[in-house]
Order: structure tokens, then C-alpha cells, then sequence
């Protein structure tokens, strides 16, 4: 009598498990998924505005993808553009974030108001990147507030023109996203190194290993999987790079293209409604990105085991 | 002896520690001082008149605040208070249905068992790493088509569908949330919509109210897709004007302005990240591990 009952009770709840999945999916569907295909069927299209008149849509297949993906076109410039602004800044990032999250853990150095330097240095990834970028035009300008102080200090005679060169320009824009993101690569670091097991740390002190030592030879090798992730979570962050340099140049990517990154390009098809163009550049975006995704989970499901668990502690003591 | 040369020892440990916490705390503060440097200019020059700060720099704040504030008020070209309150609209109607929407799909996924629950959560993982400007072209013409541009609606409805929302929602019900509570309201006689509602939903609070924090941060940053759906002066939000702010004639601004737009634009989530600091850096180890 009571199974049958309860196996209708269970059958008429599982119902409720689409209602309440219904509104994500829908929503999905309608917004993302459908663009997303639109994307890629507008990428066979020739379809651009010539002056005011409409050239267009005439079906092409792979043509705009030959335009992209030649050795020699725009596209490739500003993959390379891309790239080098992102290792740029990820390198120090990496390097300060590691170093400080090793501080901030370490038992027997036991620094003082590490809760005010965690909330200083993570300040900067909660502040609108637009607005910073703004900011640093502002205080990097020929008439900002560091060409006065060089000039005013006689370290340079005349103001320089940070903007108008390669270097400098790439430099400010990987220094902002160095400054954005090394408080969340800290934060996340400690993370992870506070769920090495400390008597680790306590064997290899008694066995006389500096902490230089403890840091290569137990830390790095513990917390390879996050690092793994820190790093292609930020590579495929650095792919979508768009708001700092977009703002810095004034949609530009100047001095003479160097920084204009895949987005941005991305970004002036949309405006000039060339949408061949447009779709082509998506769908290799797309491409790379989905590539980059598979190592993540790659790298995600070497580290699930032991991961978990520490996860499920800080979930329960949350709050 | 022995203990002698223990002691030697011991007095070396100290005294390369005590290097080592001298490093550690120049390295802290000049990254302290890099960070917040930039935000000192900010806060110094919007006190400063264009011709002071034309002057060369300071750290002595000027006395032209209020001036600059009524020089903002009267800048028809730049609604920055529409800006504010558009951007407003925005990033609370997009925080509020993300963080319900994600518990509720998060719920459906972790409470019922059904055909399709494998299959669903999967996807969501899966979908949480395609980059929003893949899909921009599609969007913006569909949006054309539905007649949604310039208006909030293609820039909220979409946040129902918040992949990594829901990934942390689903991973705070694992670790908080056991199915007797459901099945003793069952018992109750209470729908399951109601059950939702009116119990899961007051357990989900402190969840909720890390990701409502986050996903309204992000909502006043974004800059990337409200570009493309807003053109009309009085609806575009704050990254929007910053970046005409950008491509105006820069030398021909008065600078005080420029400087106090810019701080006006940060200065809500400043106050509020440095109300909730402690909240909000617990929230980054659990919400930011995906996947």
C-alpha cells in the first residue's frame, strides 16, 4: 500500500524540479542561446554598412573567416596585442600574489593587520574598471598630475607623452589589470594554502628546512591545481579584455593599433554594423575560449578529491 | 655548551625572522601606498579648481569641492545624477533576479530528482565559460527586433540566467542545507513553491546577500553590453558617460569636473565595499572557485 503511494508522491515532486528550472533555461534560450547561433549564422554572411548604404547579406560560407584567420590580417595583430597586455600583468600578479598570500598564512611570521592590507589590496577589483581607466588617463596625461611631479623634480625636462608611445601605453594598461586583480589571485592563494595540512610546515621546520624551501618544496606543489586554474580562468579573463583599454585609447587601441585588443575589435564591427565581420571575430573568440575552458576543467578535475572537502568546511562555517 | 649553542641558534632564527617581517611589511606598504595612491589624486583633485590643478600636483586639498559639484549639477552634456540612477535601475533590477532566479534554478536542481537534472547542471557548467561578447551580435539584433533597445529591459531580464550565481548557490545548499527541512514543510502540507519561498529562502539569506553584493557591483561596472543597447543621453549609465567623458575634446574639460565625475562614479561602491569589506573578502574564496 505504501510504496506505490509514495512512488506517485516522488514522481509528482520530481514534476517540480522543471518548474523550477524552467525560468533559467527559458531565459537562456531566449537571450543567450539564440544570439549565440544567430552569431555564428551571421558570420557566413557578407553584411556591412557601405557609407549609408547596406551591402548585403549575400551568403559567403567561410570567406570572413579567411579575412580573420589569414597570417597576415587584423586579427592576428591583436590576438598578439592581446596576449602580451595579459602576460604583462599576470606575471607580477602571479609573483605578488603568491608572495603575499605565503606571508599572510605563514604561522611564524605572524603579521599584523593582515585584515587591513586583504581589505587595501582588494579594493581595486570592486571599482569600475571604466572609471579607473579614466582616472589613469587623467593622472598619466601630458598635463597629469606624474608628468608635473617628473617635471617638477627635474627627473624629466619635459612632460612625456605616455600615450603616444607603444610601451607605455601597454604598460599602464596591464599595471591596471596587475591592480585589479592581485588582491582576488591573493585571496584565492591563501585559500588554498591554508588547506595544506600545517604539520607539513611543522615536520619541515623540525627537519630544518628554511622557509624559502618549505614554500617550493611543500606549498607550490600542494597548490599546483589552483594555481593551474588561477591561470587559464585568468587567460580566458584576459581574452575578454575590453573596458581598460577601450577607454585608455578612446576605442583607438592607439598608438597606431598596438593596443587594440580581440574585443575591442569585436566591439567596433558591432558599432560599424559590419556583422560578417562581426560574426567571424565572435566565433573565433568563441573557439579560443571553449579551447581554453577544456583545460580548465582539465585542471579543475585533478584537484576535485581533496578540494571538496576544504570547500564543504569554509561553506559550513561561513558567516 | 650545548645549550649555548642553542642559543646561538636560536637568536639567529630571530634575527632572520625579524628580517624577514621588515620585507614583508615595506613590500605591504608600498603596494598599500600603489593601491590607494591613485584614489588619493582622485579624492584631491575633485576638491581642486581646473586652474590649481593645472598648477602642478598637491596633497593639499583645494576648496573649490562645492563648486565643482554645482559645475557637475549644471553640465547638461554629461547627465551624471541620470547616470547614476539609471546605473542604479540597472545593477539592482539585475542583482535582485539573479540572486532569487539562481536559488530558485539551484533549488530545483538540488531538492528533486528528475530525468533531466544531470543533463541540466551540466550544461549550466558548461555555458558559465562562454564569454557574454561571443553572443553580443545576436543579441543586439534580436534585441532591435523585440524593439528593447535603448531601454533597462535587455540589460536585466538576461541576469535570470546567471550561471556562476546559481554554481554558488548550488554549493552553499550542499554544504547548508539538508533535505529534512523540505520534507518536514512537506509534511506540513505546504506547496513547493511556498516551501521555496518562505523557508529556503530565509536559510539562503547570508548567500544570498554575498552574491546580491557581487552581482551588483558588477552590474554598475559593466560597461560592455549597456554600450551597445543605450544611446539616448538620458539613459545611459555611468561607464557610458565615463567613456564620453573620454572621447570629448579631454584638454578642453575643465579638470575638477573630470575628476569629480570619476570619483562620484566609484564613490557608492567604495562606501559600501568598505562597510561590508569583511563580508564581502570571505565571499571572494567561495564564490570565486568555480567549476
Amino acid at each position: 500500500m505504501a510504496s506505490p503511494l509514495s512512488r506517485r508522491k516522488s514522481i509528482s515532486y520530481s514534476k517540480w524540479g522543471y518548474f523550477f528550472i524552467a525560468p533559467f533555461f527559458i531565459v537562456y534560450a531566449i537571450f543567450s542561446l539564440f544570439p549565440l547561433l544567430s552569431t555564428f549564422y551571421n558570420s557566413l554572411f557578407e553584411n556591412y554598412m557601405n557609407g549609408l548604404n547596406q551591402v548585403g547579406p549575400t551568403f559567403v560560407g567561410l570567406k570572413n573567416f579567411q579575412t580573420v584567420l589569414n597570417a597576415e590580417s587584423d586579427m592576428m595583430r591583436y590576438i598578439l596585442n592581446t596576449f602580451i597586455i595579459w602576460i604583462v600583468g599576470f606575471i607580477p600578479q602571479i609573483f605578488f600574489s603568491l608572495l603575499l598570500a605565503s606571508w599572510f598564512t605563514d604561522i611564524r611570521l605572524k603579521l599584523k593587520a593582515t585584515g587591513f592590507f586583504k581589505v587595501v589590496i582588494y579594493l581595486p577589483n570592486v571599482i569600475m574598471a571604466a572609471a579607473i581607466s579614466m582616472l589613469f588617463f587623467a593622472i598619466f596625461s601630458n598635463i597629469g598630475p606624474i608628468n608635473s611631479m617628473l617635471v617638477n623634480a627635474g627627473i624629466l625636462s619635459e612632460p612625456y607623452k605616455f600615450f603616444d608611445h607603444e610601451g607605455s601605453t601597454r604598460l599602464i594598461i596591464a599595471g591596471i589589470n596587475f591592480l585589479l586583480w592581485y588582491g582576488n589571485t591573493t585571496i584565492m592563494l591563501m585559500a588554498a594554502i591554508m588547506g595544506v595540512d600545517p604539520s607539513l610546515y611543522e615536520s619541515a621546520d623540525i627537519d630544518g628546512a628554511n622557509p624559502t624551501q618549505q614554500f617550493w618544496k611543500i606549498t607550490i606543489p600542494l597548490i599546483r591545481p589552483l594555481l593551474l586554474y588561477t591561470f587559464v580562468t585568468s587567460l580566458i579573463g584576459g581574452l575578454q579584455m575590453f573596458d581598460i583599454p577601450n577607454i585608455i585609447t578612446n576605442k583607438q587601441g592607439s598608438p597606431n593599433r598596438t593596443s587594440m585588443t580581440m574585443v575591442m575589435y569585436l566591439n567596433n564591427h558591432l558599432f560599424s554594423k559590419n556583422y560578417g565581420m562581426g560574426g567571424a571575430v565572435s566565433v573565433v573568440l568563441f573557439v579560443v575560449g571553449a579551447v581554453l575552458s577544456i583545460l580548465v576543467f582539465y585542471t579543475m578535475r585533478d584537484k576535485d578529491a581533496p578540494k571538496k572537502s576544504i570547500k564543504k568546511k569554509k561553506g559550513a562555517n561561513l558567516l | 655548551m650545548s645549550s649555548n649553542t642553542y642559543d646561538v641558534a636560536g637568536q639567529r632564527n630571530q634575527t632572520i625572522l625579524l628580517v624577514r617581517r621588515i620585507i614583508a611589511y615595506t613590500v605591504l606598504i608600498v603596494l598599500t601606498i600603489l593601491s590607494l595612491f591613485p584614489f588619493i589624486i582622485l579624492i584631491i583633485n575633485s576638491t581642486r579648481s581646473h586652474y590649481d590643478i593645472m598648477q602642478g600636483f598637491s596633497l593639499i586639498p583645494g576648496t573649490t569641492f562645492g563648486q565643482n559639484l554645482t559645475n557637475v549639477l549644471k553640465n547638461e552634456q554629461l547627465p551624471i545624477f541620470r547616470g547614476m540612477l539609471n546605473s542604479f535601475i540597472v545593477a539592482g533590477g539585475s542583482a535582485l533576479l539573479s540572486v532569487y532566479f539562481s536559488t530558485f534554478t539551484a533549488y530545483g536542481i538540488h531538492v528533486y530528482d528528475f530525468r533531466l537534472k544531470k543533463f541540466a547542471f551540466t550544461f549550466i557548467m558548461i555555458i558559465m565559460m562562454v564569454p557574454t561578447q561571443v553572443s553580443a551580435l545576436g543579441f543586439i539584433k534580436l534585441m532591435r527586433s523585440f524593439n528593447m533597445l535603448d531601454t533597462f529591459w535587455p540589460l536585466v531580464i538576461p541576469s535570470i540566467a546567471a550561471p556562476a550565481v546559481f554554481f554558488f548557490m548550488k554549493q552553499y545548499m550542499e554544504s547548508s542545507l539538508p533535505l529534512e527541512i523540505v520534507e518536514a514543510a512537506r509534511i506540513d502540507g505546504c506547496n513547493e513553491f511556498r516551501i521555496f519561498n518562505e523557508i529556503i529562502l530565509p536559510i539562503m539569506k547570508p548567500a544570498i546577500a554575498v552574491q546580491a553584493i557581487f552581482t551588483f557591483v558588477t552590474g554598475w561596472n559593466n560597461y560592455f553590453t549597456p554600450a551597445l543597447i543605450l544611446s539616448k543621453k538620458n539613459m545611459k549609465t555611468l561607464p557610458i558617460l565615463i567613456a564620453e567623458l573620454r572621447s570629448a575634446d579631454f584638454l578642453k574639460f575643465d579638470m575638477g569636473q573630470v575628476y569629480f565625475l570619476i570619483m562620484l562614479s566609484i564613490l557608492p561602491v567604495i562606501v559600501v565595499y568598505l562597510c561590508l569589506s569583511k563580508f564581502i573578502i570571505r565571499g571572494v574564496t567561495l564564490g570565486s572557485v568555480k567549476g
